[in-house]
């Protein structure tokens, strides 16, 4: 059984300028959660810091968490954590909404996460390539997609040293189930800088250009728990699928048409099992390394399990 | 979020009979509860094409039947389904394939309910595939008899509600295909 007792403790200490609370009656309201209602330990300390933070009168804004601790970005996986990054701004992306100042991608050595920073919150505007110190951060989750956002509390503290960004690397067994519209013989656009893939000849951006050939597979790869989608890029794609890029062209030339190279790769991969490794951007998996798995071993283990059933 | 795709033995799979939705949108997932305990939205299943055979009146419809260690699947696709249809339409017979499908539910003329797929991709595979196929889902009927036994997972209190305690059935089914196996790969003896 879990020890609920540092985690009781962790509460405690968010509060204790706040309420007059006992770590036993933390403890014991996740345990109830934990314990009786079988509810994931993450999802009952967020529970649970909800409550003590509605009892307080607290916005979730304003609720200042105290000496929030020193996270890596690849580590954040659970929400309505309060936590300090020292990470480089990666990337920052056009704003949806005006109430968004600026959003976009943190990293660190460990990889990367999303962040939010809100106009409401009144911070100091982050450049792209900088490297800052963020404490008190707050963790979220949306779809299984994890993020921070930064809030009025966050002391942001630029670094002298700039941070390297690792990417972190995934590594996953499963059959690959499907792929998906865009594989193939794909055509990029051939200006600076863009790889954008055209879509009947035309770029989004530089409107009608003479396409690059590239080959790549957009793929589901699914080991009957859990689903994700996977990218092969054109040397991935030329090992899994044993096709180089000139056949694939001369395919598409003999039959006047590009899909009949998503036709037989799919004939060549979907259904199979992959080990597959590489680093995880945004709902992709980039394989950077793949290996066709054979039949298992298992077997009379598996045998002697299902018989003491 | 998309649905993952499920491993479970045909035995299993056809005794599925009861659906639902967790709500009244017409596009919201449809799934069927599998005695032992656990919803599913899609399948992912591995066995011996035996047949095809085209039933549909004004338009394009086919139908596979998909022999496993422990059942017979039976896999549809029509016109939504083109690529499907086409691998049916396509495919020799017998041959190993692998279907990824949607689980659907229909009366028989005696009242009965007959469970099926309609398939999403239809795929040649090679025997590898298949035992990796026999040996996964045996792995994951095992974890779900055993939450099952545990009880309080609210799938698999409304699993016996739906279809009762005995699950035994499916452990058998375990059984079967992984013994199959075993005489499979016995290597010959050389005298």
């Amino acid at each position: 059984m879990t020890d609920l007792r540092p985690h009781a403790e962790d509460i405690h200490e968010l509060f204790e300028e706040h309420l007059d609370l006992g770590v036993d009656e933390i403890e014991e309201r996740l345990d109830t959660l934990v314990n009786e209602y079988k509810v994931p330990l993450s999802e009952a300390r967020r529970s649970v810091i909800s409550h003590y933070r509605e009892q307080a009168g607290l916005e979730r804004d304003e609720f200042d968490a105290g000496d929030s601790e020193l996270a890596n970005a690849a580590d954040i996986n659970a929400p309505d954590e309060w936590v300090t990054l020292k990470a480089k701004v990666v990337e920052l992306w056009e704003p949806r909404s005006d109430s968004i100042e600026q959003v976009g991608l943190l990293g660190d050595s460990t990889g990367t996460i999303k962040f939010t920073k809100w106009a409401k919150s009144d911070l100091q505007p982050l450049e792209e390539g900088k490297s800052y110190r963020f404490e008190n951060v707050v963790t979220d989750e949306y779809q299984g997609r994890y993020s921070v956002k930064l809030n009025r509390t966050t002391k942001i503290e630029p670094l002298e040293d700039d941070i390297d960004v690792g990417r972190a690397t995934v590594e996953l067994d499963g059959a690959l189930v499907d792929i998906q519209q865009g594989s193939g013989l794909i055509k990029r656009c051939p200006e600076e800088n863009c790889t954008r893939v055209l879509q009947n000849s035309r770029c989004a951006e530089h409107g009608e250009v003479e396409g690059v050939f590239d080959l790549r597979i957009k793929g589901v790869l699914d080991n009957g728990l859990e689903t994700q989608d996977v990218l092969f890029n054109r040397e991935m794609t030329e090992e899994v699928a044993d096709i180089d890029i000139e056949t694939a062209k001369q395919m598409a030339k003999d039959a006047l048409d590009t899909t009949v190279v998503a036709d037989e790769i799919a004939d060549r991969v979907v259904g199979r099992y992959y080990h597959i490794e590489g680093p995880r951007v945004g709902r992709y998996v980039l394989v950077e390394q793949v290996e066709r798995l054979g039949a298992p071993t298992d077997v009379e283990e598996l045998l002697i399990e299902a018989r003491s059933i | 979020m998309r649905e993952v795709a499920r491993r479970v033995f045909a035995r299993e799979f056809n005794a599925a009979t009861f659906t639902f939705s967790e709500s009244d949108d017409e596009y919201a997932p449809v799934y069927a509860l599998l005695p032992t305990g656990m919803r599913l939205n899609r399948a992912f299943v591995v066995g011996t094409l035996t047949e095809t055979e085209e039933i549909g009146d004004d338009t394009e419809y086919w139908r596979g039947r998909i022999i496993e260690p422990t059942g017979t699947f039976f896999a549809y696709a029509g016109e939504y389904q083109p690529e499907a249809a086409a691998m049916l339409r396509h495919a020799t017979t017998p041959s190993h394939v692998a279907v990824l499908g949607k689980p659907r539910t229909y009366e028989t003329d005696d009242g009965g309910t007959n469970v099926s797929l309609r398939a999403e991709t239809v795929a040649h595979v090679d025997t590898a595939v298949r035992k990796r196929w026999i040996v996964e889902t045996a792995r994951h009927t095992l974890n779900r008899i055993r939450a099952f036994e545990d009880g309080d997972e609210p799938d698999a209190i409304r699993a016996k509600d739906v279809y009762g305690d005995d699950i035994s059935p499916y452990r058998d089914a375990v059984i079967d295909a992984l013994e199959g196996l075993d005489i499979e790969d016995t290597p010959e003896v050389v005298s």
